[in-house]
């Protein structure tokens, strides 16, 4: 039996599954809907059909279209339980999304009435167990070991692989960070279970009270919500600036667990240096007010009024493909797609026109504003606030009014 | 060297455009691409054969229509291609996906360096190269911005992270995803087109890369969509035209009113 299968006898052939496709496997090129002469029913391509569900969903009313699964097998779902966070951390700081993870885990345990547990491995991560435990957290599970360098991943992955299949959290989410997108994938793949990437929505669904994992797909252009049904932990990464970071206990009651007789391996991973770039305007990641220029600029000199316009703010500086593509500023510069997604208070776009692919990595931003010559340009349909001029003008008088404290 | 290379076919996202009245995708007129990311993988790969020898294998999972991507591929440096591609393979997830992968590597003999691009820009997943360093049960590093050196199977990498880059050693055979940092690619050339139009693309089928069904395609995935809906479409904020003085000034007593500052505090 395929795994798709249109249902013939409930098919209205009303088309809206057809729309629904996003590869375009569906024409209603079926046999004659009951009862008509004029509308055939659905027939789903099975070469270009990649079973992602959204027909299903567009189907509802009718329930014309079933998917079968027969996932191979999973763990014993009800052994598990307990929300898990991963506490990254690098060169002696918890990293930022830490909190926010948190903040989401403890809305997680809130719904399943249960507990929220980090998971800490490192050489010398005592150090951060106050920090953790003051978000919160009920248990944190440690391997503290000389032997564990910051960048031992590997090692990292494994061990983090132990702790999950001896404690069984039903959940386990991490950062989407560089090191949270690299590290979860490589424990999915060994202890067997989903892992959804970049999450910017989580919740517990009320009737099977699974894990309902929202993320962008498509650079943003449309989202998807997923589930990971007889596999554990459910697993996500969590994009960063996205969720309320856990508000800070009175007093915490957690306790740290040390998990001593866990094997640390060696690393395959040799680590030779960090070299952390230095601009004062270069973390786009965390910055509160990015400031961000485009095509528009016309020449990388003209680079520095953004530049100036940061400064006045106190932002960072941002670029757009286009800007980037041009040689006017470094690629680590460049919001959107193929570059940066960010999530800052203020987000000021200059002299970009806002095409799609810049538009997915910063229309999350607490509010937009627009500088740009061309009134019909895109950037305006998703700015709070837009100024149609040109940004030479407008920019300087910007960073006047800001110099002149306004 | 045995330098291995997978992409993936992608519809080309920055055509796409949403139809404000059905609030979904216009997908007329947009290509099939090799996924942007991969591009920069594989002119790496055929960077190293010319500087260390060896061969550029690529691979992709795909529908039958993936082949275009590997005759791209071709005309772009490839020496091989191979498309696994099989009813069984349909509905798989990244864990799916790189269990496939990592079977398809390993039937091809293996290899000494695998190159992927971070992410796929119509997923943005990133997840498929962690899975099949894992499934190969070789070391992996991701968002690579340089390779500096490799000698005696030794490799030297330069890592992206947030706030700098880490330089990273390891030996061979390793996984590594790279940034479009990493270099410029160049454009087929003649002699590259001509190859990938007679080129031979080989079909391995589920039974050829000697996977266990169970772990392939939808049947192989944990992670199942309940849900595909479009993110509501914002309607645009406040507009404000003429002089730039009245204009900044319109825009800095709205900011007021709404509580924000932009100016930088401290001052």
């Amino acid at each position: 039996m395929d795994p798709i299968r249109v249902i013939t006898q409930n098919c209205v052939g009303c088309k809206l599954c057809v729309k629904a496709c996003p590869y375009e496997a569906i024409t209603l090129t079926g046999p004659l809907v009951e009862g008509r002469t004029d509308r055939n029913t659905a027939v789903i391509d099975l070469g270009k059909c990649t079973l992602c569900g959204a027909c299903v969903e567009a189907c509802k009313r009718y329930n014309a279209i079933v998917i079968t699964r027969r996932t191979f097998k999973g763990q014993d779902v009800a052994t598990y339980s307990g929300v898990a966070i991963f506490a990254e951390h690098r060169r002696g700081r918890i990293a930022s999304v830490v909190p926010e993870i948190i903040g989401a885990a403890r809305e997680l345990a809130k719904q399943r009435a249960s507990t929220v547990s980090a998971i800490l491995v490192g050489n010398g991560v005592h150090a951060f167990t106050d920090e953790l435990l003051s978000y919160g957290v009920d248990e944190i599970w440690m391997i503290d070991n000389p032997a564990i360098g910051d960048f031992d991943e590997d090692v990292q992955a494994d061990l983090v692989s132990e702790i999950l299949l001896e404690k069984k959290p039903e959940v386990f989410l991490g950062g989407g960070t560089v090191v949270g997108r690299s590290l979860l994938p490589r424990v999915a793949a060994r202890i067997l279970t989903g892992l959804t990437a970049d999450c910017t929505e989580l919740s517990i669904d009320g009737e099977t009270q699974l894990l309902k994992q929202t993320r962008p797909a498509f650079g943003g252009n449309i989202m998807a919500t997923i589930l990971t049904q007889n596999h554990r932990p459910q697993m996500a990464t969590v994009r960063h600036k996205v969720m309320t970071p856990a508000e800070k206990v009175s007093d915490p009651k957690g306790k740290v667990i040390e998990l001593k007789h866990i094997p640390v391996p060696r690393s395959k991973l040799e680590f030779l240096e960090f070299v952390e770039e230095k601009s004062a305007t270069i973390n786009l990641v965390e910055a509160d007010v990015i400031v961000s220029g485009g095509r528009g600029i016309k020449d990388p000199k003209n680079f520095s009024l953004i530049e100036k316009l940061a400064l006045a703010t106190g932002g960072a500086v941002g670029a757009s493909r286009a800007a980037v593509d041009a040689g006017w500023i470094p690629y680590s510069h460049q919001v959107g797609q193929t570059g940066k997604t960010v999530k800052p208070t203020v987000y000021i776009a200059c002299g970009i026109s806002g095409a799609i692919q810049h538009l997915a990595g910063m229309k999350a931003s607490d509010m937009i504003i627009a500088i740009n010559s061309d009134p019909n340009a895109p950037i305006f349909d998703v700015a709070h606030y837009g100024i149609v001029g040109d940004l030479f003008q407008v920019v300087p008088e910007l960073i006047k009014r800001l110099e002149a404290g306004a | 060297m045995k330098v291995f290379v997978c992409i993936k076919q992608v519809p080309d996202t920055t055509n796409v455009r949403i139809n404000p009245e059905t609030n979904t995708l216009v997908r007329e007129g947009v290509q099939s691409i090799i996924n942007p990311f991969d591009v920069y993988a594989l002119e790496e790969a055929v960077r190293l054969k010319e500087k260390h020898g060896g061969t550029v294998t690529v691979i992709t999972m795909g529908p039958p229509q993936a082949e275009s991507a590997l005759r791209d591929a071709i005309a772009l440096g490839a020496d091989n291609a191979y498309l696994v591609s099989d009813r069984a393979f349909a509905g798989a997830d990244t864990l799916a996906t790189a269990y496939a992968l990592s079977c398809a590597v390993r039937k091809l003999g293996g290899a000494d360096i695998i190159l992927m691009g971070r992410q796929a820009i119509d997923g943005d997943t990133g997840q498929v190269g962690p899975g099949v360093a894992e499934n190969l049960g070789i070391s992996h590093i991701t968002d690579i911005r340089k390779i500096e050196e490799i000698t005696d199977s030794r490799i030297v990498v330069e890592r992206l992270l947030e706030e700098g880059y880490a330089r990273i050693a390891t030996r061979l055979p390793v996984v590594l995803t790279v940034v479009k940092e990493i270099n410029n690619p160049r454009l087929p050339s003649l002699k590259g087109k001509l190859a990938a139009k007679k080129a031979e693309i080989a079909l391995l089928k589920a039974a050829d890369i000697e996977a266990d069904v169970q772990r392939l395609g939808l049947n192989g995935s944990p992670t199942q969509v309940m849900k595909i809906f479009t993110p509501a479409r914002p309607s645009g904020g406040k507009k404000f035209t003429g002089e730039p003085a009245v204009t900044v000034g319109a825009l800095l007593s709205e900011l007021t009113t709404a509580g924000i500052s932009i100016r930088k505090s401290g001052k």
